[in-house]
């Protein structure tokens, strides 16, 4: 990192104006005004330049203000009746050109040396593929260090209760829709600290170590963005970008980012938590994820259609609830309740079909959810909200379906 | 020419001024198609506004309070649709038809049924629009109004767009046929009309920045209609320009709209530019200082405009090479602008100041431009804006650029010539509420926009972490307080319009130059019948 006098004024002015506010290391944490510095030797770089160029900026625009005001106050009517009448000045007009040009290429030149090392990904030992959803992440563990068969792979869900982010206080119109309209006029249950921000399956990776993440969606473009490792690379369906991190042993702990590309509905509902842990435990933890990888899915099948409804209701919530409607009404997605979709035997089929291979808006859950959790979310679907087709859809039929 | 002058000598004897709702929709006279951009661009304005206000209701606090988040996205869309194509374009459009044909000293513009034409396609185009956003208020968001974003980047807006996307392709087709042909009306009416004598370097600085303003509208529309009609075919016939599953490319369609996207913001920014070159001397009272340079520093920044739009799209993917060239680009960008600020500030200096409206607006404009010119600086460092990107710092910088950049100067631009269109002052008391209202209010609320921003709050965010609430409350107080201040406007200018207040003389302002001032206040129906002889 280069350490000119002027940076390290420039650090030192800066830490000046936010002495007094907590460094924030934990993202949850109140911010101190500027941007964050991150973990990583590149997000550091990021907020280096940040501060130059903020300084540079804020001198330009002092200057500016200043001859504006000492302008208004000097060459008011009231002290000087009688206005000049100059109108130009060669000399003048070249200097506040090359001045300028001048001090862009003092800014450009650090700023070219960043970009190209953070376009360097190669040599990295964790690659990740990132995978954005409407309204989740995947994680998909490629290679590491000489292992390129890892075979493990997640969906990572926002867990923040509905109940703390849904406090309506009108009851029609335009909110709120399903469920949310029983919660008008309640009171809502405190926030967590990592409220919009906890999710169940954090994103794990070892310190020390270069992580490449490559970057895309499986529907509309998403932005992956941790903050603290600098910079966010767009999710683009049917292309893979790449970035990387890496976190210096010592770091460890939680990071949080959020999605930045507007992706619909609830584009502001899906947190990216990462967790990074030392070498040691990552082996430990890879090794157990590897394991439970290769047994395969289980195939048992339901005992009845009680245990298969019981399931299946529990999956409905977390993955269908929000486009379907909490009660089969529909919203963004079709309704279930009385619809000849799910209660007529000729679309039985079809049932299996859109939720294994998706549809036009549907995705595809046969990555997200096992065979299990699919035939109990269909048995659930063609027998709940007044439904009553007696269909019990078991493991195997799921999975035989290609 | 001769047998259109003696038809137009003949149409006068039969009826001078026609009346009441003849006299707007079959205008062809360019001081009322004039008075009706401007009318409706304010009445876009509040429409925009009270969405704004939808919008900073539910970020008032962390959790969803008034609106489904499905809603707020059709609100943050159609709120700045509205805001670019319904309030800022027409806005400067009116005054380009009010001040034009005045400021050349020619009768009316080149292309006066064309004119009539362009402005009443544009009701139509925000009736469709505002017609969707209804259907979904009134059908508890069911069809929704459209949800991507005022940039529809596809497939968001192509394959999972609502049924009401075609509703705003109709109308985004519709806009840019009005602007397109309001482009052509004045740079036919600039390069035929001026009044003997009135050279091109002789023109106000205000006909020149509009002049290229509209070649920039020109070619820059139709890459728009393009772009819209591209998703249509996507959506409705087969096509995959968007679609990665067919072929295509949905970085393709980011290409194409920024291209369109880039030198619109010079659109609305580079007419504020002519309006403010013309109130600072006035009450500077000292002509502008650099006129020469003033032109050539337009012109260069919309040449350069066709050059950087990939500096909305650094976090695509490009390649090393193109993101260094679009930054390059980019940065050179503030040098013309640089000049331009540097210009105003000479043109102040060793003049006789005084601070009537218009000039504070005007002071308002180059403080605040000025911000966000260098806060777009920052957003051309690539590295950094890795991180500045898709947040609320953008947010922030380009709502300076926009709100306190164009619309101020479109609010000091109603102030300087108000006397004029209408014949009597602008209240003194009002005007000054609206003033001192609308720069504070503005500054509480998009000031801390940065801070928010830096502090990792993505845009578009319906909902946020709680690390953010302490300053988004502050920033909704700030909002609801600007959109209140512009009530003081309607005020004015309804007053106006009612001929209430003191009258006005044919030059109102002591320090202004130009051949508006040569005509009485109010402007009478037809000006400059008989060219004016420019020394």
């Amino acid at each position: 990192m280069q350490s000119t006098l002027f940076h390290r004024a420039a650090a030192g002015l800066t830490s000046l104006m936010i002495s007094g506010m907590t460094f924030a290391s934990d993202w949850t944490e109140r911010s101190n005004l500027d941007l964050r510095p991150g973990v990583t030797e590149v997000s550091q770089e990021i907020q280096d330049l940040h501060t130059t160029v903020l300084w540079i900026v804020t001198v330009i625009g002092l200057l500016v203000f200043g001859l504006i005001v000492i302008s208004m106050i000097r060459h008011r009517r009231s002290k000087n009746p009688n206005p000049a009448t100059f109108h130009e000045n060669v000399f003048l007009e070249v200097l506040w050109t090359v001045i300028p040009f001048v001090i862009l290429i003092a800014m450009a030149v650090p700023a070219t040396r960043v970009l190209v090392q953070l376009d360097d990904t190669a040599e990295s030992e964790l690659t990740v593929k990132v995978t954005g959803y409407r309204w989740k992440w995947s994680y998909e563990y490629l290679t590491y260090e000489d292992d390129n068969d890892i075979g493990v792979s997640f969906f990572s869900n926002m867990t923040t209760p509905p109940e703390q982010y849904n406090n309506p206080v009108l009851s029609g119109g335009l909110f709120p829709y399903g469920t949310a309209k029983e919660l008008v006029g309640k009171e809502a249950p405190e926030k967590n600290h990592d409220y919009q921000l906890s999710v169940d399956n954090k994103l794990i990776i070892p310190s020390g170590q270069k992580v490449r993440f490559l970057v895309t969606s499986d529907d509309v473009i998403h932005s992956f963005w941790v903050p603290d490792f600098g910079g966010k690379k767009d999710a683009i369906p049917g292309f893979v970008n790449e970035t990387w991190a890496l976190v210096p042993e010592g770091k460890e702990g939680t990071y949080y980012g959020q999605c930045a590309e507007l992706c619909g509905k609830n584009h502001a509902f899906m947190p990216i938590a990462v967790e990074v842990v030392t070498q040691d435990d990552f082996k430990v933890w890879i090794a157990e994820e590897k394991e439970k990888a290769a047994s395969g899915p289980d195939l048992t099948p339901f005992s009845g259609l009680d245990q298969a409804m019981e399931e299946g209701q529990q999956v409905y919530a977390t993955a269908c609830a929000l486009c379907h409607g909490a009660n089969g009404e529909g919203g963004i997605g079709l309704p279930f309740a009385g619809s000849d979709f799910a209660t007529k035997s000729e679309h039985l089929n079809e049932h299996i079909d859109v939720l294994v291979n998706g549809r036009a808006a549907m995705p595809a859950f046969k990555a997200q959810l096992t065979p299990r959790q699919i035939a109990a979310v269909i048995t659930y679907e063609r027998n709940a909200f007044g439904n009553d087709t007696g269909d019990l859809i078991q493991p195997a039929d799921v999975n035989d379906h290609e | 020419m001769s047998t259109a002058a003696a038809t137009h000598d003949d149409h006068h004897d039969h009826h001078h001024a026609p009346t009441g709702l003849k006299r707007w929709l079959f205008s062809t006279n360019h001081k009322d198609i004039g008075t009706l951009y401007l009318w409706f661009s304010f009445a876009m304005f509040l429409v925009g506004g009270f969405m704004a206000m939808v919008i900073r209701a539910e970020l008032l606090e962390p959790g969803m309070q008034f609106v489904d988040p499905e809603f707020f996205n059709q609100m943050t869309t159609v709120h700045g649709l509205v805001m670019v194509f319904g309030a800022v374009m027409p806005a400067t459009v009116g005054l380009a038809n009010w001040m034009i044909p005045l400021m050349i000293g020619a009768p009316d513009m080149a292309l006066p049924r064309m004119n009539n034409w362009s402005f009443w396609i544009l009701p139509f185009a925000f009736g469709i629009l505002i017609f969707a956003v209804l259907m979904s208020a009134f059908g508890a968001g069911n069809p929704s109004a459209p949800n991507f974003g005022w940039t529809f980047y596809a497939p968001l807006s192509t394959k999972y767009g609502p049924a009401s996307t075609d509703l705003f392709i109709l109308s985004v087709h519709m806009m840019g046929i009005s602007s397109i042909m309001g482009a052509i009306n004045v740079v036919v009416t600039v390069f035929n009309m001026r009044a003997p004598g009135m050279t091109m370097m002789k023109m106000p600085l205000f006909v020149w920045t509009w002049l290229i303003t509209a070649f920039l509208l020109i070619a820059v529309i139709p890459v728009l209609a393009g772009v819209v009609t591209m998703m249509l075919t996507d959506r409705h016939f087969g096509t995959s320009f968007f679609d990665a599953a067919g072929g295509g490319d949905p970085v393709l369609f980011q290409h194409v709209f920024w291209f369109f996207g880039h030198p619109e913001v010079y659109i609305m920014i580079l007419p504020s530019f002519g309006i403010v070159s013309a109130i600072i001397p006035a009450f500077a009272r000292k002509p502008l200082f650099g006129y020469a340079s003033m032109v050539y520093a337009t012109a260069s920044i919309a040449l350069l405009s066709f050059v950087v739009w990939a500096h909305h799209m650094f976090t695509v993917g490009m390649p090393l090479a193109g993101t260094l060239f679009f930054m390059y680009m980019t940065m050179l960008i503030s040098v013309p602008t640089g000049v331009k600020v540097f210009n105003w500030v000479a043109t102040m200096w060793r003049g006789s100041m005084t601070f009537e409206l218009p000039m504070k607006w005007a002071i308002a404009f180059v403080v605040l431009f000025t911000c966000g010119g260098l806060s777009g600086l920052m957003l051309a460092i690539t590295p950094v804006d890795f991180q500045y990107h898709d947040t609320y710092f953008v947010v922030a910088h380009f709502h300076y650029v926009l709100v306190t950049g164009a619309i101020f100067s479109i609010f000091a631009a109603a102030y300087y010539w108000l006397p004029k269109w209408s014949g009597v002052m602008p209240s003194k008391l009002l005007g000054e509420l609206h003033f001192w209202n609308s720069l504070i209010s503005a500054n509480l609320l998009f000031f801390p926009m940065h801070f928010v921003g830096l502090a990792g709050m993505p845009r578009r965010y319906a909902d946020y972490a709680l690390q953010f609430a302490d300053y988004n409350f502050w920033i909704s107080i700030g909002g609801f307080w600007f959109g209140l201040s512009q009530v003081i406007f309607l005020v004015v200018a309804v007053r106006c319009a009612m001929k209430k207040g003191e009258p006005a003389p044919a030059k109102p302002w002591e320090g202004a130059e130009g051949l508006e001032w040569e005509v009485p206040s109010p402007a009478p129906f037809h000006t400059f019948d008989t060219p004016p002889v420019i020394k």
